[in-house]
């Protein structure tokens, strides 16, 4: 198994015929992820690369194809609206990969979603991916942007805010041999629907991931929060890495969750966070598969 | 983005948020004009930049102080002339200093008591935040560490909004009672109005005053917004002020970068926030210092790439560059001919240690190799940054 997605899950995109949107519903489909549906209002009856049908809204590609989880590559002012038509229509998962939706509008749709069943994943983020059993991986489930060649399937369970730090610890585990169970980017954004505790809670459940590395940034205390309930309760080994050392307190580094304020958030206190839970700290970011490999050898 | 303390007085008008009554000015004349204008017999002038520490800061000219209080609309014509068009160092400005535009002029209250109030977005709950404190006037982190117990938090839901007796438990712990109450209550629920539509991160007022006569007001504030929702903010994008932000950091958003300037000297360029960050971080580890933070993003075009090398190279201070692509979906090859041409367009002199990796990483490589340019490669991060830093002692 992995978790929140296996190689079956049939994947719906909402903002498919956008120019991002169709990118990335083309490469998820070379990879051979089963993309069922496409949702674009106004453009419903057409086809998308004469293969995928497309939707007026979520609703009928929910009723019409079967399709759990969406991913989302609409607008910043429009994908409040996205992720909520999703959740009404009882998807399991929305991730939702648009950068830049103001804050108040997350807040507001974190609200609404609390007494429902489905799990949001970002936004501001790099999707998931769990690895097939073919040719690089191909046969996967890819949702969003990452890219799905680096993958391998196996057992080590990827959690971070960053994409591009996400994809150099895959590549690092994959070239060692080391395959993933299941990689998910939570987003850089200060409001997320799915925290790093949420992950390493279903990696821990997951028969099928044996190791976790996490990922993890300055700004907010999710780090030391999945940390906290790590020493406690996870059975596997954990390495970790956190970017941001070097940041001036008070800018935001390119992530609108990446800030330091008030003496709050900074990389030193969540490293000893990881420290203090037995999580092996990756120096840097070139080290995160080889601090994995000394903690399962420790 | 940051607004001027002008500014955020002329959003308390707009949304009824009770402050001292005053104006900017832009010359001593107008300054004049501006006191005038108000009653009472105490006026403050106020220098206007975006950094703190005005009041113990020291102009150029050898005036000290940019905050001044004064009796007559002359005294304030004068204190003007002095401000206006001088540089003003504080403890935030660094050594250049900020020089001063305008000046706010305004009344000035007798203070009977200082307290604190902000709202800001809790991450770990996502939801606003109402701060309120006793302890007014000071920094609000000194009071949150020695007693915390003075602190009140009361978390507010996001479609009710910050109800009404919510902000009478908050006057009513801040001490406000009787007529006051009515007062501060309705300034706190206007304040969560000004914040929620006008898409603020955060709002802080310190200090909230109440005045010998019976007032309570609003009497300095710090407003942060939302970048991500300016594009529906056009009267807050209308109070930007970009003299007083980095001009480099202006430079790279024309051209959908994310640079933020740093101290150090040898600059990096980077595809993705999280890997910049690290990027940093790891040229520190190897016995370097980074000159900034940069992003190209995840879909960088040549174009990028080439402003990106001459935002680097404007800053005087870097004696190296360290590129770090992981090219996921990105072509390797592609960024390395926009390095290429980056590099020969601006008559790059300085060493340049470039890692690539990821799709179609050799095609780059060759490229680079056959570039004629002076660089050098790299197996890895950690083993890029040890070359950029030893290539950079080395010319030290």
């Amino acid at each position: 198994m992995s978790i929140l997605v296996t190689p079956d899950t049939r994947v719906l995109i909402q903002g498919i015929t956008g120019s991002f949107g169709a990118r990335h519903a083309r490469l998820s489909l070379d990879y051979g992820t089963k993309v069922v549906a496409g949702v674009t209002p106004g453009k419903g009856g057409q086809l998308f690369e004469n293969q995928v049908p497309i939707f007026d809204t979520v609703d009928q590609a929910v009723r019409e194809t079967g399709a759990t989880v969406s991913a989302v590559f609409v607008p910043p002012p429009f994908a409040a609206d996205a992720i909520l038509e999703g959740v009404d229509a009882g998807l399991d998962l929305v991730v939702a990969i648009t950068e830049g939706i103001p804050v108040i509008d997350m807040m507001r749709v974190k609200e609404a979603m609390k007494s429902s069943k489905t799990r949001l994943i970002g936004p501001n983020c790099p999707g998931l991916v769990t690895p097939g059993t073919g040719e690089k991986s191909h046969g996967g489930c890819r949702i969003g942007i990452a890219p799905g060649y680096i993958h391998k399937k196996g057992s080590v369970g990827v959690v971070s805010r960053s994409g591009t730090l996400t994809y150099e610890a895959v590549w690092q585990l994959t070239t060692r041999g080391y395959g993933q169970s299941t990689c998910v980017g939570i987003g850089g954004d200060p409001i997320n629907g799915t925290s790093h505790l949420d992950v390493l809670k279903m990696f821990n459940e997951d028969p099928e991931t044996e190791a976790i590395i996490m990922i993890g940034e300055i700004g907010g205390s999710a780090e030391e929060e999945a940390a906290a309930w790590a020493a406690q309760h996870c059975k596997k080994p954990i390495a970790g890495f956190i970017a941001g050392s070097t940041a001036p307190e008070g800018r935001r580094m390119g992530h609108a969750g990446a800030i330091v304020s008030g003496g709050q958030g900074t990389a030193e206190g969540k490293i000893a966070a990881f420290r203090a839970a037995g999580i092996e700290i990756a120096e840097t970011p070139s080290d995160m598969a080889d601090a994995l490999i000394r903690r399962i050898k420790r | 983005m940051n607004i001027h303390e002008f500014q955020a007085r002329e959003l308390f008008a707009e949304f009824g948020v009770a402050t001292q009554p005053g104006k900017v000015a832009h010359s001593p004349e107008e300054a004049e004009k501006v006191a005038l204008g108000l009653s009472g017999d105490r006026l403050v002038i106020k220098a206007q930049i975006h950094a703190g520490g005005r009041g113990k800061g020291t102009f150029k000219s050898g005036f000290k102080g940019g905050v001044h209080l004064c009796n007559t609309p002359t005294e304030a014509k004068d204190l003007a002339s002095k401000m206006l068009g001088q540089i003003l160092v504080t403890h935030q400005t660094g050594p250049d200093g900020k020089e001063v535009g305008k000046i706010f002029v305004g009344e000035a209250v007798d203070i009977a008591r200082e307290l604190y109030f902000a709202i800001l977005i809790d991450r770990a709950t996502s939801v606003p935040v109402v701060i309120a404190s006793t302890e007014g006037g000071v920094d609000i982190e000194t009071v949150a560490e020695k007693s915390p117990e003075r602190i009140l938090r009361v978390p507010v839901n996001p479609f009710l909004g910050l109800m009404p007796y919510q902000t009478r438990i908050i006057a009513s712990s801040l001490g406000l009672t009787g007529p006051l109450m009515n007062q501060a209550s309705k300034l706190f629920f206007n304040l969560y109005r000004l914040f929620t539509e006008r898409d603020c991160s955060m709002v802080e007022v310190n200090p909230l005053v109440v005045t010998n006569d019976g007032h309570v007001l609003a009497l300095d504030a710090k407003f942060n917004f939302d970048d991500n929702a300016l594009y529906r903010q056009p009267s807050i994008v209308a109070m930007r002020d970009v003299t007083e932000e980095d001009q480099r950091e202006v430079e790279a958003s024309k051209h959908g970068l994310n640079y933020i300037g740093l101290d150090g000297n040898i600059a990096c360029l980077v595809n993705g926030a999280g890997l910049a960050m690290a990027t940093m971080d790891i040229i520190q580890h190897a016995g370097g210092s980074p000159a900034n933070f940069l992003d190209v993003g995840g879909g960088a075009t040549r174009e990028q790439v080439a402003s990106a090398f001459r935002i680097i190279l404007a800053d005087k201070s870097v004696k190296g560059i360290l590129v770090n692509i992981f090219g996921g979906i990105m072509d390797c090859d592609v960024i390395a001919h926009g390095i290429v041409e980056a590099a020969k367009e601006t008559g790059l002199a300085i060493p340049l240690v470039v890692r690539l990796e990821g799709n179609n990483v050799e095609a780059g490589k060759k490229t680079l190799a056959e570039s004629g340019l002076k660089l050098e490669g790299a197996e890895n991060i950690l083993d890029a940054a040890r070359r950029i830093v030893a290539a950079v002692n080395v010319n030290a």
